[in-house]
């Protein structure tokens, strides 16, 4: 399992992997948002919560048809199937290469490119952590989209269908938390209800996606 | 090792085989031979455990090695980081071994993606080599090989079930592989193709 964790991190990572895909998604949607929007400083620092959420969502589901998509096509997943690893354990090292590839840059950077929406760094902070705690749930809903619509010729569509329902409670738990250390109030508790999403998602969806890995390659 | 028994196989809602009964032990190759679109690879896709049979039972081990139609190589990935990575996820033996029954040890460093297509066959056929299981289960294995890699396939198989493994092979063409028993599925072919599920029976 931390094998095959390892070989997709590597794999992201060469060239044609697709690590960096997010990123500069990303990258483009905060550069535009302020160009978008215009100069007024006091209205971008109204809207960069949200946006910032909001961009580092989309830039997930960007990368999310590749999770399994590309195993699936070379055949690899078949013989993954078909090795000792257990389906759970294969979705998984998928999941959580995906995050550590995907999730934990987005978080990293959006404190940075929080400033081009005038953001203070305090609340960059509070971005940074909240994105931290919450990407964990977009990597392991989006896997687990994946695993569902598997097999499905130009299943990009029915993946955002399925997924982007799932990530609401993330995104408003998630904006609202960096909104709130704006205005300077508490914001405990929507970081504590976004953290019990990814721990929830972590608990229960291996054993969805195993079953579905099950069905869609038997 | 292999055992199966009145076995149905259906591809796309049609029951292609029925009743195919064939035992294999320790130390056997069967080669399954027939016409393109009997259902080979669907046979072979519910002995490794891919696919549910219609009917019938298969008593297999439970870790087999599959080998189908897709190398399930990685183009970014090296000849040995391949191989190094299915020895891991089998806990199976190292790259090595399957370098030398290959005959790969020039092209180890080289990226999968700039093998030829005999390469990268040879490269799936030595996948098998570091899994470690008893039983290989092999779609077409020789398809793109040249003669001398066929006879380096041969000789890798030999050996496989000299040490107690076993295989089954589907081929469409003659391996002249001396101790292998052969079985005919032209004789399992199901009856009535149409009409054998529930919605096209209702449609009648």
């Amino acid at each position: 399992m931390i094998q095959l964790f390892l070989r997709d991190v590597g794999l992201s990572v060469r060239s044609g992997g697709g690590f960096g895909l997010a990123l500069i998604f990303f990258l483009i949607v905060v550069t535009l948002i302020p160009l978008a929007l215009g100069p007024d400083q006091t209205a971008l620092a109204v809207v960069a919560p949200g946006v910032l959420w909001l961009g580092a969502l989309l830039a997930c589901l960007l990368s999310l048809d590749r999770i399994f998509g590309l195993d699936f096509e070379d055949g690899t997943l078949d013989l993954l199937v078909t090795s000792p690893l257990p389906p759970e354990a294969v979705y998984i090292a998928k999941a959580a290469a995906h995050w550590l590839t995907t999730g934990l840059p987005l978080a990293l950077a959006a404190p940075v490119l929080g400033v081009l929406l005038n953001l203070d760094f305090e609340t960059g902070k509070i971005l940074c952590l909240s994105l931290l705690l919450g990407t964990p749930a977009l990597s392991l809903i989006g896997a687990f989209g994946a695993s569902l619509t598997l097999g499905v010729k130009r299943g990009g569509l029915l993946l955002s269908l399925l997924v982007l329902p799932l990530y609401v409670p993330s995104l408003i738990f998630g904006a609202q938390a960096v909104r709130l250390a704006g205005q300077g109030l508490t914001y405990d508790e929507a970081l504590v209800l976004l953290s019990a999403i990814s721990l929830g998602a972590a608990a229960i969806l291996p054993f969805a996606s195993g079953a579905a890995l099950r069905i869609n390659l038997r | 090792m292999l055992h199966v028994s009145n076995l149905s196989v259906a591809r796309g809602g049609m029951t292609l085989l029925s009743g195919v009964d064939f035992a294999l032990n320790a130390g056997q190759i069967l080669v399954l031979r027939g016409a393109n679109g009997l259902g080979k690879t669907s046979l072979l896709r519910c002995i490794a455990g891919l696919q549910n049979p219609v009917d019938g039972q298969i008593t297999a081990p439970e870790t087999v090695a599959y080998s189908g139609h897709a190398d399930g190589l990685k183009g970014q990935m090296t000849v040995l980081e391949n191989l190094a990575f299915w020895s891991s996820i089998y806990h199976g033996p190292s790259p090595e071994v399957a370098l030398d029954a290959y005959e790969l040890h020039a092209l180890a460093d080289r990226p999968a993606a700039n093998l030829s297509a005999g390469q990268k066959r040879r490269l799936g056929l030595a996948r098998m080599q570091v899994s470690g299981c008893a039983l290989w289960v092999m779609d077409e294995p020789t398809v793109s090989l040249d003669a001398d890699n066929v006879a380096l396939f041969r000789a890798a198989l030999d050996r496989h079930v000299q040490s107690g493994g076993a295989a089954v092979i589907t081929t469409h063409i003659d391996l002249a592989i001396a101790s292998a028993k052969l079985l005919d599925l032209t004789r399992f072919k199901a009856r009535g193709l149409m009409g054998s599920t529930a919605f096209e029976e209702a449609l009648e």
